[in-house]
């Protein structure tokens, strides 16, 4: 490892995005920033491209709209057609309204699950994933930015702007 | 940024500080439990047994031990499992609709709402699976070819909309709260040591809360939220299907989707506001289930309680209107008939006592509040055993008319989910945060900063 890591811990978000504001400027590396909570506006700042689970969601929600009618086809229309109630099953379109419920039921299924499944996966937050913990408080009342520099840096600069944001302590 | 009126009162009192939140919200789970519990606890889980005996009793023996004829052939199950799952339509209207809506008074109650949600359709699922007789064959209604033949399920069956339509609000609702719990999971890891930080590590998922996580994580919800909220009205307008569309004057109704769906919420509202006047004395969260939260439920109780007012009027005069006899018969034989009292219990739980939310003194009075939604729990079963029991014991046949009342086994099972619900929600509030902690810190307030002039 080449790269040390400062650490910055704040009791607020607004302080803690100012302070982002400042070291960007500078043209300071931050590697992450952890909260116990959401800090609306921060992505835009660390340049986190929107995500595109709802793209995903989307998908998976069409692709559970194609099979659920697939599904109720191949079952009712094609491989054992019946006639219930004096209303036969010979085509897909005359069965239609009949479907709507089921489609629908499973669109979502798939795009509910299909999309928490992908984030789950491509967060990697998984049963038994181990967690990194960036400060003891940090899933309580702490946020923390991480700042990434060179071995060889002094990280001063680093330190005193976010103590002049309001970090409550800087931890090298 | 947001802006918020400096006269708006807060949502939550005593200007708790993140710390402070936290520690109030972990109390609960790390803390030991109180003699309330315990008794609460043990009662439940009596109860539940005595319906699990009812249950082993009905299995084993068949279901001729219910009350059911040749012309009721559904009644307390049905009920039941309509009531609970209208229970469980609550949960999902708080989380999702009021996450839409960006009702931000829902993050106090949003948690055990869904806990609510979840173990109320449980219960609800419990009765078709018992009402089939040999429960061991319910795998007959996942559309699997048989061995008897390649016979498929009929799609053309609302009842088996409903397998779909219950088992995908089942298992989206669980994945919402879970995915709500597993920040919290997480904090309470963190604090923990020992077997309990191993277990809480499992549960959370190796959750760290970085920016990109929580950005994920917020788009997550809110499209969950969204799928949610068609799915939440689908199913009781399902569930209203399995009635209306069958030929049962009283049944055959067009009306039925949307009256189910305000009732659902309705008694939903009810459960939620029985269980929250409670769990906030014994859990000491007044500072966050406040007066201003009571009385914000008791508006969405109005609202629901006079549209299913309206509907079962409507109902009256479309069967004038419509001039069948025998929609006609079927409510002057609800109203007037030998099941009267079951129908004017409906009419005063449910039509008479919300509208006494309009005075504002009894909508913000927790005794009161605790005593009324009580009353539009029961009017809420009534009234689907009125539309049950009273539609079918006397239909077009007048020799087949006959009456109807349950026996203890059906008593017990009732019983025995009402004990495995309560049963479930307390120990829901000693292992999981009730209250969603984590997005309730974004309402707080630290005490370090506050710059209120500050947000643009």
């Amino acid at each position: 490892m080449d790269k040390k890591v400062i650490k910055g811990v704040f009791a607020d978000g607004d302080m803690l995005k100012e302070a982002v504001q400042e070291l960007n400027e500078k043209g300071i590396t931050i590697r992450n920033v952890y909260s116990p909570f959401p800090i609306h506006g921060i992505d835009k700042l660390l340049g986190i491209k929107p995500t595109r689970l709802s793209i995903a969601a989307f998908i998976y929600g069409a692709t559970g709209t194609s099979m659920a009618l697939l599904m109720m086809w191949f079952m009712m229309v094609s491989d054992w057609p019946m006639n219930i109630g004096g209303k036969p099953n010979f085509t897909l379109l005359q069965n239609l309204p009949a479907f709507i419920p089921i489609t629908f039921e499973i669109t979502v299924l798939f795009a509910a699950h299909g999309m928490v499944i992908t984030f789950l996966l491509v967060s990697k937050i998984l049963p038994g994933a181990t967690a990194y913990v960036s400060h003891p408080r940090v899933t309580d009342d702490k946020l923390v930015i991480e700042v990434e520099m060179n071995q060889s840096d002094s990280h001063e600069q680093a330190a005193q702007i976010m103590k002049l944001h309001g970090a409550e302590e800087v931890l090298a | 940024m947001q802006h918020e009126a400096s006269i708006r009162e807060p949502l939550i009192l005593g200007n708790k500080s993140y710390h402070q939140a936290t520690e109030d919200i972990c109390r609960p789970v790390e803390g030991k439990a109180n003699k309330y519990w315990w008794a609460a606890f043990i009662i439940s889980v009596c109860t539940m047994l005595w319906g699990m005996g009812a249950i082993a009793y009905t299995i084993g023996t068949g279901i001729g031990t219910w009350g059911l004829n040749k012309t009721v052939g559904w009644a307390w199950d049905i009920t039941n499992f309509v009531w609970w799952i209208g229970i469980g339509h609550a949960g999902t209207l708080i989380s999702a609709i009021l996450l839409l809506f960006r009702q931000k008074w829902r993050l106090s109650i949003n948690r055990s709402a869904e806990a609510m949600t979840i173990f109320a359709v449980m219960c609800a699922g419990l009765f078709p699976i018992i009402h089939m007789g040999r429960p061991w064959l319910g795998y007959w209604v996942l559309p699997l070819p048989n061995q008897f033949g390649s016979l498929w399920v009929n799609f053309n069956s609302p009842l088996l909309w409903d397998v779909f339509a219950i088992s995908t609000y089942f298992s989206v609702s669980l994945v919402f709260w879970y995915l709500g719990l597993i920040p919290d999971l997480a904090t309470i890891r963190d604090r923990a040591n020992g077997l309990r930080k191993k277990i809480y590590s499992i549960l959370s998922f190796g959750w760290k809360g970085s920016a990109k996580d929580w950005s994920r994580y917020e788009e997550v919800s809110l499209i969950l939220a969204g799928l949610s909220t068609p799915l939440v009205l689908s199913v009781h307008t399902i569930v209203s299907m399995d009635f209306a569309t069958s030929l049962v004057p009283g049944w055959h109704t067009t009306i039925f989707p949307p009256y189910f769906v305000a009732g659902a919420i309705f008694s939903g509202f009810a459960m939620v506001l029985t269980l929250m006047l409670i769990a906030r004395k014994v859990l000491n969260l007044e500072d966050y289930i406040t007066v201003q939260h009571v009385e914000l439920m008791n508006k969405i109780i109005i609202l629901t309680g006079s549209i299913v007012g309206i509907a079962y009027i409507t109902e009256f005069f479309m069967a004038w209107y419509s001039q069948v006899k025998y929609e006609q018969y079927a409510f002057i034989n609800r109203a007037f008939g030998p099941y009267f009292w079951a129908y004017w219990a409906m009419m005063t739980c449910n039509v008479i006592t919300p509208q006494l939310f309009w005075f504002k003194k009894i909508r913000t009075s927790l005794t009161a509040t605790f005593i009324i939604s009580i009353f539009v729990n029961i009017g809420m079963w009534f009234e689907r055993f009125v539309i049950i029991v009273t539609s079918l014991h006397r239909d077009y046949l007048p020799s087949s008319w006959t009456m109807y009342s349950p026996t203890w086994v059906e008593i017990g099972i009732y019983l025995g989910t009402i004990g495995l619900f309560f049963t479930l929600f307390l120990l829901f509030a000693r292992v999981f945060p009730v209250i969603a902690l984590s997005e309730l810190k974004t309402i707080l307030k630290p005490t370090s900063a506050p710059k209120k002039e500050h947000h643009g």
